[in-house]
């Protein structure tokens, strides 16, 4: 195990830059989440730290010592591929066994190390079979196994759930994340899945562009997004998005220009922030409610658009300025369509400038 | 369409055999006609240079003065240690200079093209090539002995020589292929995989050894097929090199049919051996199929 430190960490392909003077430090034993959408470096970075691909600049740390020039063979460093990589001319016994000969092993300490492992995943009644007829799920799980009866210096994980049905892929999840704590092994876990990331990291670090937009505890992301990528990206459903300019009394909503009252500090906070033209108020869908008295603070006319019903939740969108919005009906009132008031949480309500920075202020205690 | 169907009276089989008849015809006349006039022949004493002779049958009577003759013998183990010598070397050529052509190198796809040439060229012109090559008083191959202080050889005119000197001109008109089959084979292999050998931590011998040949496998033993069949028919060479001497001691099994068919005419004879050799090539392509097939189940 090792704490690996990232460096203005840069990699070019070409006129491309995939990753763009990252700075990163992973604690020993932390599970760190790359978290972004396809092309923003977050794969490209974790093969960095494999040593498959060679950063044009900025240097890659493991336990202080620059690790830059090694090849990924000297790095002891375990990776789980997105797409099977198993040998398939091997039976996943001899898949397990396979890093452990190649850096010369003892068998009897190999014998050992295989049955802790085929414990671990209970990988006892497939050990003899050849990966090529294992479902997806088993596959992986022998991955697993490969990746980790070595101890290795760091866990990379690249997307090693997608291939993986959704209801087996929960449970693994579950599974990893157990077997993470238990061996105490740093590791890299890659996804474009906001949900894995937020079930599984100590750590979300999310991407853009080459670029960290934010990073911290899956918590912290959430209450507290960096800006408007970081408040889109997290939380599912997605955040509703409602263009606002300010008033005397709080905020007009939309093209229509519909009224919402703020109590005076918010007022008073978004104030300091009057030059800008164009604000968007940023309300997840769980923090709308359907309901409330109109012209009171946090309570907008909205026109109702329908309702539905996902699991035991129950759920609404209304329009704003063309866009669907969304949110949760709490208590039911009958009504179906027409203007409608809901009511916003004010303390969960998070402003955005028109280049998608937050807006910040201080807030009176 | 069911109606246009039964308009032209033709149903979806006779659709297929239709398509099918004229592949089936060429094969019937090109390998079915051949192969059954081969066996009658085979039977027969009789000689096509004299067709007024009338064919006397003789039953198995050929095969028997065949099998019986100790020079043919001879002949199959001189052909035996000719393949095995000749396909060893351009196995371990081969994988050998494919291995290194994988890496990427300036110059590397140039080189690729240039190692492909002799393969390119008839076998009889190769023949004549190495046949001056290893002249014994002006040859360049002595020439290049000289030049290391080395004693001039009799290439051609001893036995032990002459196989060693037909194995290098087979080796360097035919490992181009070996080196072709072996690259696509190579290419072949995932990427993933190799990175994982990589970061397994599997050294260029451990990863060659454990993972790229056990993958390449399949391929390889077509290519290996291919050139073991070859080698047993390798005729031209022999020929322009060595005529089959010094007496007949590089006569191949082929050969030796050519001479049999060609040169003495006896056909029936000719036929005969000739159906010797098929049995022992299809014999040996079946344990190398059934090996193939064994190599791709389950993968």
């Amino acid at each position: 195990m090792a704490a690996v430190d990232l460096r203005d960490l840069t990699v070019r392909f070409g006129d491309f830059t995939a990753v763009d003077a990252i700075n990163l430090g992973l604690g020993d034993g932390e599970f760190v989440v790359f978290l972004g959408p396809s092309g923003c470096g977050k794969t490209t970075t974790l093969r960095c730290i494999a040593g498959l691909e060679t950063p044009t600049a900025g240097d890659i740390l493991f336990d202080g010592r620059r690790v830059n020039e090694l090849h990924a063979t000297e790095r002891n460093v375990a990776m789980v591929f997105q797409f099977v990589s198993l040998y398939p001319h091997l039976s996943v016994r001899e898949n397990i066994a396979f890093p452990l000969r190649a850096r010369g092993v003892s068998r009897s300490v190999i014998r050992e190390k295989i049955d802790w492992v085929t414990g671990i995943f209970d990988l006892a009644p497939i050990l003899d079979q050849r990966p090529g007829r294992l479902p997806p799920g088993a596959r992986q799980k022998a991955a697993l196994a490969r990746s980790v009866v070595r101890d290795p210096n760091v866990l990379l994980l690249d997307e090693p759930l997608s291939a993986i049905d959704e209801q087996f892929r929960e449970e693994m999840r579950w599974e990893l994340r157990h077997l993470q704590q238990r061996l105490g092994v740093t590791s890299v876990y890659v996804t474009h899945d906001q949900r894995e990331a937020m079930s599984l990291a100590d750590r979300v670090v999310l991407m853009r562009d080459g670029r960290i937009v934010q990073a911290g505890p899956p918590a912290e992301l959430y209450e507290d997004p960096a800006d408007r990528f970081a408040a889109f990206f997290i939380g599912s459903p997605s955040m509703n998005f409602l263009p606002a300019r300010l008033t005397d009394d709080g905020l007009a909503i939309g093209r229509e220009a519909r009224p919402l009252k703020l109590p005076a500090p918010l007022r008073a906070g978004l104030a300091g922030h009057a030059s800008e033209d164009a604000i968007t108020l940023g309300v997840r869908p769980q923090h709308v409610s359907l309901g409330g008295r109109s012209g009171e603070a946090g309570v907008l006319d909205v026109p109702l658009i329908g309702r539905y019903q996902v699991g035991r939740e129950r759920w609404f969108d209304f329009e704003i300025g063309g866009e669907i919005c969304k949110g949760r009906v709490l208590s039911d009132d009958g009504r179906d369509g027409g203007e409608v008031p809901v009511t916003l949480d004010l303390d969960r309500v998070r402003f955005f400038a028109a280049d998608g920075r937050r807006l910040r202020w201080e807030r009176p205690s | 369409m069911a109606v246009t169907r039964k308009a032209h009276g033709l149903s979806d089989r006779t659709v297929c055999g239709l398509f099918v008849l004229p592949a089936l015809a060429v094969l019937v006349l090109m390998v079915a006609y051949p192969f059954i006039s081969l066996l009658y022949y085979s039977t027969l004493r009789f000689s096509i240079l004299r067709p007024g002779v009338p064919a006397e049958g003789v039953g198995l009577e050929n095969y028997e003065f065949l099998l019986t003759d100790p020079d043919l013998w001879d002949r199959f183990v001189f052909t035996g240690k000719f393949v095995v010598m000749t396909v060893a070397v351009q196995f371990i050529l081969g994988i050998l200079i494919a291995y290194v052509l994988q890496r990427n190198f300036r110059g590397r796809d140039f080189l690729f093209t240039l190692f492909m040439l002799p393969m390119m060229l008839c076998p009889i012109v190769v023949g004549f090539l190495w046949r001056y090559m290893f002249n014994s008083e002006w040859g360049l191959v002595n020439y290049l002995f000289s030049l290391f202080g080395l004693g001039k050889l009799d290439w051609l005119g001893q036995a032990h020589n002459a196989v060693w000197a037909v194995v290098a001109a087979d080796a360097w008109m035919w490992t181009p292929f070996v080196i072709l089959l072996a690259t696509a084979a190579f290419r072949g292999i995932p990427k993933d995989i190799n990175e994982a050998a990589d970061i397994d931590g599997a050294s260029p011998a451990f990863r060659f050894f454990r993972v790229t040949l056990p993958l390449s496998m399949p391929i390889l033993v077509i290519a290996f097929l291919l050139r073991l069949i070859d080698a047993f028919k390798q005729n031209d060479l022999f020929f322009a090199m060595t005529g089959g001497g010094p007496g007949s001691e590089t006569m191949t099994v082929s050969f030796t049919l050519s001479k049999i068919a060609f040169g003495y005419f006896y056909t029936g004879e000719a036929s005969a051996l000739a159906v010797i050799l098929l049995i022992i090539i299809i014999g040996l392509s079946m344990i190398f199929v059934r090996y193939l097939l064994r190599l791709t189940e389950g993968n």
